[in-house]
């Protein structure tokens, strides 16, 4: 009696639960839809004529869509040329990774005097904030001879503090007897890193790879400040410099940002694994 | 032949011993490892606190740069002059005002969004978690055009929509308080992605088990959520919260793009006073003085919050 009881109260709540899963699924579906409308606003505008994204009340949909601007672009604007050195900024941060990596491996596998206040040094410039450091690195780029070239834009973030920390926290569980056993076969130190070790860390190299892409792709900071000549401008910045044209041509603005957020969006969709256990990661820090 | 196996057997007999004495194995490798990294590490996250900190005492500005000898020292009067500017207050005051509202807003939204998510491992779900974390990966720069689109006063969606219910054209970025507001959204709606994957990460630590007892005890839905999931996500949350406070404070990029700081500074945050100071009127030395004063109030509140943190109980 009891038992059946109970069994039937059971069944009624996990009846509301699953009619209160489907009404929060129906929230969430539309908060997906808002949250990424901006998105879909901007693919929608970018191949809508510019008399049509002017018009008033707007069309949800272009009616006579056109890819004009994405042409303009590329041809009358120098998008070609901010898109290659989008692309050089990033490749440049590639070398940053493989820095931190040894930097990391260093931390984790061996024992040297000073590496614990190193690593506290490590650590510690995970709290300074890049506002504070924005106008002393320009003067200290500004003293290389570094400003207004891309190597400039790319070096003050091309090694993190907390990269190098995650890259030593993985690192560490590689087994010591494996490094041992590729040194007594007569490996060398640089043979043992990137034939060993590097292969070992893939699952924290494609984390920081897809992490490094996104945010040199997205840096908008430095470009801004270092590059004075337009021909070093990245996407970020020459974008930028399209907020002027609002109040005339919104298709071309909206064909720009697409140009900047697709190639994310596709890295993001591909890559999706790596990119939300980075963040998750993050959440270590 | 016999000369080549004695240096062979030389050198491994020297690596073990190298291996076997571990405190000195391969002397100068592991320097040679961490140097390239460490070495960009401090010119470009060390050393500029010394600049600055050096630099906040001079007149420095582009005269300065172009040579040496126009840099004069000036004691503290750069701060002098800061703590009597104006407009470096109403920078203070717009700081702690996205402070306010953005902190608890993005904590709260990320976490409900999180709880709910959560609710249901099935495919649907799933996928709508990556609408969520778009934002959050986006360039901000085509974020904040996209924006200002539908901002705009003459042929933005937002308002059109508004007229639809009746409600006149609103100055989302001309209004000095709304474009607080608008800029603060802007930041909000993009700020939660990231958020939301960490509460995420640590909702896969809440043991079923504890849920399925209250649950048998009798505990409605709520009542889990509010004293067994929050409880133990008291990390994530504080966390969250702490990391969240400290890019606030470093509000800069949406401000930037959609208003630089207008109208009539009513966006300008302490990091845009510190780039129009800085870049825009090269007073390098003024600026950085106040970049210190940004960097002495973030590790101060860090700090004070970690006190806080080890005062509370743990689970």
């Amino acid at each position: 009696m009891t038992t059946s009881l109970s069994a039937l109260r059971h069944r009624s709540t996990n009846r509301r639960g699953r009619r209160l899963t489907v009404v929060i699924g129906v929230a969430l579906a539309v908060g997906a839809v808002v949250t990424a409308f901006p998105f879909i606003w901007m693919l929608a505008t970018s191949v809508k004529p510019q008399s049509e994204s002017l018009t008033y009340p707007p069309t949800l949909l272009p009616h006579t869509p056109t890819l004009q601007y994405f042409r303009t672009l590329f041809t009358e604007l120098d998008f070609g040329q901010y898109l290659a050195n989008t692309i050089i900024v990033v490749l440049i941060g590639g070398v940053g990774l493989l820095l931190m990596a040894m930097a990391g491996y260093a931390f984790a596998k061996f024992d040297f005097r000073g590496k614990q206040w190193m690593f506290f040094l490590v650590l510690a410039t995970m709290m300074i904030p890049v506002q504070v450091t924005m106008i002393p690195t320009y003067l200290i780029l500004n003293g290389m001879k570094l400003t207004n070239t891309l190597v400039g834009i790319a070096l003050p973030t091309l090694v993190s503090g907390f990269s190098i920390f995650l890259f030593r926290q993985f690192m560490s569980t590689i087994p010591t007897e494996v490094l041992e056993a590729a040194r007594i076969d007569g490996a060398g130190e640089i043979r043992t890193f990137l034939l060993i070790v590097m292969p070992l860390a893939k699952p924290i190299l494609a984390v920081m790879a897809v992490l490094t892409f996104i945010t040199g792709w997205n840096s908008f900071l430095w470009p801004l400040v270092i590059a004075n000549d337009q021909h070093l401008y990245t996407l970020s910045v020459g974008l930028s410099l399209l907020n002027k044209e609002l109040a005339v041509n919104p298709s071309l603005q909206m064909a720009a940002s697409t140009v900047m957020v697709v190639p994310i969006l596709i890295v993001f969709i591909v890559f999706q694994r790596y990119v939300i256990q980075g963040f998750a990661l993050s959440g270590l820090k | 032949m016999a000369v080549s196996n004695v240096l062979t057997t030389a050198r491994t007999r020297r690596r073990t011993a190298a291996t076997r004495a571990r405190p000195g194995r391969g002397r100068l490798t592991p320097y040679l490892f961490i140097a390239p990294a460490m070495l960009l590490l401090l010119a470009f996250g060390v050393f500029p606190i010394v600049v600055a900190a050096a630099v906040s005492i001079t007149d420095m500005n582009i005269s300065g740069l172009a040579d040496w000898h126009n840099v004069n020292f000036i004691g503290a009067a750069n701060y002098v002059k800061l703590f009597a500017d104006p407009d470096f207050w109403q920078a203070l005051g717009n700081t702690a005002f996205f402070v306010i509202i953005g902190v608890p807003s993005v904590v709260l939204v990320s976490l409900g969004v999180a709880l709910l998510l959560n609710r249901s491992g099935n495919w649907f779900f799933r996928s709508l978690r990556a609408f969520y974390f778009i934002p959050a990966i986006t360039a901000i720069v085509a974020i904040s055009l996209v924006w200002g689109y539908l901002y705009n006063t003459q042929f933005g969606l937002l308002n059109w929509v508004l007229s639809l219910v009746g409600v006149p054209p609103v100055q989302w970025l001309s209004d000095p308080v709304l474009a607080k507001f608008s800029v603060a959204l802007v930041a909000i709606w993009r700020g939660t992605g990231l958020n939301i994957i960490i509460f995420l990460a640590a909702l896969q630590g809440v043991p079923r088990e504890y849920l399925e007892a209250a649950s048998l005890d009798g505990a409605g839905e709520w009542r889990q959520i509010r004293s067994i999931v929050v409880p133990l996500l008291r990390f994530a949350i504080f966390f969250v919260t702490v990391t969240t406070i400290i890019s606030w404070f470093q509000f800069f990029d949406e401000a930037f793009v959609l208003t630089n700081g207008g109208p009539l500074g009513a966006t300008t945050s302490i990091s845009i006073f510190l780039y129009h100071q800085g870049f825009q009127q090269s007073a390098f030395g003024y600026a950085s003085a106040g970049s210190l004063i940004l960097f002495v109030l973030i590790a101060v509140i860090t700090v004070a919050q970690l006190r806080l943190r080890r005062s509370d109980v743990d689970y």
